[in-house]
């Protein structure tokens, strides 16, 4: 299978502290990918540099078919070429309604010229009303999204990031903070999501990492501890060690 | 999510034109001008003046309250814009001066003497006779109209693109173009910069060839305010109306996940830092010939403080509340440093109030930032006491009679 992201030997040094040592990591076109690891090893930081927030030392982050390298790419330019992000913290546009978020997640040319003669068409104007469908925001269309619940946020971001409709998704603890019901709504979209492209969620709770029954990637000071299904790792005595059973 | 046209979409921007228009027309009306006499002509320069002012606080709402950059140096742009009008108007009143004391001479003179003989005249107070460069198309109105336009756009351009490329933001930012109006202005008061150091340009508000008296000239220039402020009233709630308002507004609140969606924030924020430093240049072209005279003192980093003064205080983020606010917080300002408010002796102190007014401006910005962050603008919110309809985030009340309001207490 040929890969869609691989990053290798990618290490990463803030003042002096390593955060991301040699950390290799491929994923495939459809895929889904859960990310686990203690706080601290490294998680948001290798989203960051897939993204293009944080430059890597060294190492090597290629893309697509085509294997492009994402390191010199700036964070729009990433996210033009069909990388999505979530951030840990629900960040959506809380100053404005849930449909103009979705609007302006849609994936349409992003130039300011274009964006300014842009008229509303029927077609986006549909899509992002099944978008909010699947969501479970239809009601909330007219909403201002900072007055939605905590769980809605997130759903609205997840939303976002399909209305992007990206070739990766990167999901940063989709499921913080929601309850029973919420989580299994956050599931089901994201295996959804992971049926046509590739999805990386980073999450603590191992119960919403079982329902995602997806391959596991361990992280422990910024390098790949185990790798394989949830049984294998959690067997892994050096995963029970600095994660499971601190 | 029915299409609707921009107009009902926005209803505040009708209202606010048809305040515009009958403000200016009562206005013409009752003026020396038309023969009324009820409002004075100095009085009606400074109601045109004060349309320049509120169409640059448009420009400062819509790159400070909407995108979130606080610029404190788009007055220097409004200066240019003078700068580059009041050179064709001083050459050009020059010129008439020169060429009909000279055309009774025996000798009829060469276009060369008239020029020298302008040269003398204009820059005789900086000991120079010399045309400096800057002057090179100072005898076409064609071109310094697009001067107006073209170097506050440049000046903008290059600026916007070294800062936000290299992603300065928030309060560095904002001393960068402070120290971008200073030099402009420092640099403006050399007298070999070519634009007579601290004198500046003046007599700027004869028009060349024109007849008229200053009675009439005032119209004209109250007119040209207005339609100026209406389009670019217009041009702003258009801009900030559709995605590309989703976009900036997106940019003020959180950058980071503009850039994440995809958008080139670095190429947005440099549109609005052009466009607005165009619309201001357009506004100090307008205001310098109805004030007279232009020096580097305009462009000193207080005026642009001032601007973000009268946004705040008129309420940022909606754009009749910049117009109310800079409309509101220059009257009143004219009116408290004219020298016609009695001061007030306490005895042990008197109050005086040319210099008192910048303590009470500087302590209305303080509470208006900390109690009332919706400024003016919010007030009448609050008034109309209207919950906020279910449409998309731009449109605001649909009351504009404030402006008239501030107006008229003078
Ligand atoms: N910009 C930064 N500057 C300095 N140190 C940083 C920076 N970003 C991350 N770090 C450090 O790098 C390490 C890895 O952080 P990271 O946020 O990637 O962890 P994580 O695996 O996402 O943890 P959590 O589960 O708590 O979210 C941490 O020790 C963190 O303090
Ligand atoms: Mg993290």
């Amino acid at each position: 299978m040929t890969m869609l992201l691989e990053v290798s030997g990618v290490s990463v040094t803030f003042d002096g502290f390593r955060a991301i040592n040699n950390l290799s990591f491929n994923i495939g076109k459809a895929e889904m990918r859960a990310i686990i690891g203690p706080n601290g090893a490294g998680k948001t930081t290798f989203m960051d540099i897939v993204t293009g927030k944080t430059r890597p030392d060294e190492g090597k982050v290629l893309w697509g078919d085509k294997s492009i390298s994402l390191i010199r790419m700036s964070e729009a330019q990433i996210a033009r070429a069909g990388v999505g992000r979530k951030f840990q913290r629900p960040t959506v546009f809380e100053d404005q309604n849930v449909f103009d978020n979705l609007l302006l997640a849609l994936k349409k040319n992003r130039s300011p010229f274009s964006v300014l003669t842009y008229k509303k068409s029927g077609e986006d104007v549909t899509k992002v009303e099944a978008l909010a469908t699947e969501i479970g925001l239809r009601d909330q269309l007219g909403r201002k999204s900072g007055e939605l619940s905590h769980g809605q946020k997130q759903w609205l971001e997840i939303g976002m990031l399909l209305a992007q409709d990206p070739q990766l998704l990167l999901v940063d603890e989709p499921a913080a903070g929601m309850t029973h019901e919420e989580r299994e709504h956050t599931t089901s979209l994201l295996v959804e999501a992971a049926k046509t492209r590739a999805v990386v969620v980073v999450e603590h709770d191992m119960e919403f990492v079982r329902r995602l029954n997806c391959k596991v990637t361990v992280l422990h000071e910024g390098s790949v501890l185990a790798e394989g299904s949830l049984d294998h790792v959690t067997a892994n005595q050096q995963v029970i060690d600095v994660y499971l059973g601190r | 999510m029915r299409r609707e046209s921009f107009f009902a979409r926005n209803p505040s921007v009708v209202v606010f034109l048809l305040c515009l228009a009958a403000f200016t027309l009562v206005v013409s009306v009752m003026s020396e001008g038309a023969g009324a006499g009820l409002i004075s002509t100095s009085f009606i320069k400074t109601l045109g003046k004060t349309l320049c002012l509120c169409l640059v606080a448009v420009a400062m709402d819509l790159v400070w309250g909407y995108t979130g950059i606080l610029s404190l140096g788009h007055f220097a742009f409004f200066g240019l814009g003078g700068y580059m009008v009041g050179m064709w108007l001083m050459y050009q009143r020059t010129h008439d001066i020169v060429a009909a004391s000279m055309a009774n001479a025996t000798i009829p003179p060469t276009e060369q003497e008239i020029v020298d003989a302008i040269g003398t005249q204009i820059f005789g107070v900086v000991g120079s006779s010399e045309f400096p460069p800057v002057w090179a198309f100072a005898d076409s109105l064609v071109i310094q109209l697009a001067l107006v336009v073209l170097i506050p756009g440049l000046l903008a351009l290059v600026f916007g693109w070294l800062a936000f490329r290299s992603r300065v933001t928030g309060v560095y930012l904002s001393i960068l173009t402070q120290a971008m109006t200073l030099a402009l202005s420092l640099y403006l008061f050399q007298n070999d910069s070519g634009l007579r150091g601290n004198n500046g340009l003046s007599g700027l508000q004869n028009l060349p060839g024109v007849e008229a008296s200053q009675a009439v000239v005032s119209i004209w220039f109250l007119w040209a305010s207005a339609l100026a402020l209406g389009l670019g009233y217009l041009l702003a709630a258009w801009v900030v109306s559709g995605k590309f308002g989703s976009v900036i507004r997106g940019i003020r609140d959180d950058e980071a996940r503009v850039r994440f969606l995809g958008y080139s924030v670095e190429g947005y924020k440099l549109f609005i830092f052009v466009l607005t430093a165009v619309i201001a240049g357009i506004a100090g072209a307008l205001y310098y010939p109805q004030a007279g005279i232009i020096n580097p003192a305009e462009v000193a980093p207080i005026a642009s403080i001032y601007l973000a003064v009268w946004v705040a205080i008129g309420g940022r983020g909606r754009l009749y509340g910049a117009v109310i606010g800079a409309a509101f917080v220059s009257l009143v300002s004219t009116w408290f440093t004219g020298g016609q408010v009695p001061s007030v002796n306490l005895g042990f102190y008197r109050i005086d109030w040319v210099e008192w007014w910048q303590v009470i401006l500087g302590l209305s910005f303080v509470l208006v930032t900390l109690f009332a962050p919706k400024g003016i603008g919010g007030l009448f919110d609050l008034l109309a006491g209207r919950i906020v309809p279910n449409r998309h985030g731009a449109d605001y009340g649909p009351d504009k009679g404030s402006f008239q309001e501030a107006e008229g207490r003078e």
